[in-house]
């Protein structure tokens, strides 16, 4: 309903939808530069991120007791959900236990940076900018890689590309798939699967803000503005249904994670 | 209409308006930031999470435990004090039960050496009275025969002091009263208003 409001309003009134270029703000240092050459809000948040969450674990677990207080609960409970249900259900109870450091630092920094996103004036997802997502996801990549190799010796990329109990002839089909599957097209996946969902849910709240604002304040159009208090209400809705995203994102990052490192462990037993 | 925009834009600018094309700065930045928050993870994070993890499970699991033996301990206590009650009852009734035995056997024995005692005191009784009648009966057997031969002689005027026949007289007077006795009763009666007259 929204587009075909402000497509008919677009022929009367001329309203531009937000760009991806409006995603990319003016850089902090130099001030107002131009995005990209520069330090900008992106990159503050990201290390903002890294303060808040290092700071909310260490406080939270600085006079750690038996019995824990509500901060203490929140903290633990974030542990024991990254440990117990990723780290242990995808690694397997012989090895998580190394990777459970790994896993809760992925997913709390990619939650807490999603989450920025919802939280108003800063509301930007650090992960809609593409770069982060690509930090991430390459940093993932060379980790798994790292230890199938470091487990298995160099075979492990002919046992990662070569299904066992595949008959010989289909082999040179196979292995080039397995190779743009593994190597390829799976850390492009990872990031982008991020960093595209991040960036859509984003989009949405830009453009449902400056279409109701438009609707509202320029149309002078009983009806349109009506449609406009339509288009705040339905974006408390895509609000909710953005944190779910947010969540379910950074679940799916580190999970995915937890898959590949899994994967690279156990390369051998199949 | 987004994407035409979207394209146009591109178009017109020329530059990083392409969503896929990273910032290396912020490439650089989110490597190095979360390289850090993985160093003060691993150092000090994750480390006193997971202790306090161990240490709660180690808790509810000692917890458990404690309570599953304070739990057996409770009825294994609980056993013992039933089968002590048990005991008590069992010891409470035999007590009872000997007691009622010999209370009977005690009631039982007095009451045989009362009747035994009944009895040898009435045969005490028996012997004794027998006896003073035999005395009773000799001593008057004498008394009677001088009594009525001293009434008689004065009677008659006349000593009757001559022992030969007055002595036959008394015999058969006495013997004629054993003989009444023997028949009927009421003689000791007749015989004394006899002997009073």
């Amino acid at each position: 309903m929204l587009p075909i409001v402000l497509a008919s309003s677009t022929d009367q009134g001329g309203f531009a939808p937000p760009t991806i270029d409006q995603t990319h703000l003016p850089d902090i240092l130099p001030w107002m530069a131009e995005y990209g050459t520069g330090f900008g809000k992106q990159m503050l948040m990201i290390i903002l991120s890294v303060i808040l969450i290092a700071a909310f674990f260490m406080l939270a677990m600085r006079n750690a007791q038996l019995k824990p207080g509500k901060v203490q609960w929140l903290a633990e409970s974030g542990y024991a959900f990254v440990r117990n249900g990723i780290g242990r259900d995808i690694i397997g109870e012989r090895e998580f236990k190394a990777w459970v450091p790994l896993l809760f630092g992925i997913f709390f920094f990619v939650l807490l940076n999603n989450l920025f996103g919802a939280i108003p004036f800063l509301q930007l997802p650090s992960f809609s900018h593409a770069g982060s997502a690509y930090a991430m996801a390459l940093i993932v990549y060379v980790i798994w890689i790292g230890v199938g190799v470091r487990r298995n010796g160099p075979k492990y990329f002919k046992l990662a590309v070569v299904p066992s109990g595949v008959p010989g002839w289909i082999l040179p089909l196979l292995v080039p798939l397995e190779i743009i599957s593994n190597f390829i097209v799976r850390p492009l996946t990872h990031s982008l699967r991020l960093m595209a969902t991040m960036l859509s849910g984003h989009m949405i709240v830009m453009l449902a803000g400056s279409g109701a604002q438009f609707l509202i304040m320029e149309t002078g159009n009983l009806a349109l503005q009506g449609t406009g208090v339509l288009v705040i209400l339905g974006s408390v809705a895509m609000y909710f249904l953005e944190l779910l995203i947010m969540f379910l994102q950074a679940f799916v990052f580190t999970l995915l994670t937890a898959i590949y490192i899994q994967g690279a462990i156990a390369a051998n037993d199949h | 209409m987004i994407r035409s925009e979207l394209i146009l834009a591109a178009a017109e600018e020329g530059h990083s308006a392409n969503p896929l094309i990273p910032n290396w700065w912020e490439v650089l930045v989110t490597a190095v930031g979360f390289a850090v928050l993985m160093f003060l993870v691993i150092k000090y994070i994750a480390p006193a999470l997971e202790k306090a993890y161990q240490d709660r499970y180690a808790a509810i699991e000692g917890g458990l435990e404690k309570a599953e033996k304070a739990q057996a301990e409770a009825n294994a206590l609980k056993a013992d004090y039933e089968q002590q009650q048990q005991e008590g009852y069992a010891e409470a009734n035999r007590i009872r039960e000997e007691a009622r035995a010999e209370g009977a056997q005690i009631l039982a024995d007095a009451r045989q050496k009362a009747s035994s005692e009944a009895a040898r005191i009435v045969e005490q009784a028996h012997a004794q009275i027998a006896a003073e009648r035999v005395q009773a009966e000799a001593s008057l057997r004498n008394d009677v025969g001088a009594l009525a031969t001293t009434l008689a002689g004065r009677i008659v005027g006349e000593s009757l002091e001559d022992d030969a026949r007055s002595q036959r007289v008394v015999d058969r007077f006495l013997e004629d009263l054993d003989r009444s006795e023997a028949v009927g009763h009421g003689f000791h009666g007749s015989t004394a208003a006899g002997a009073a007259e």
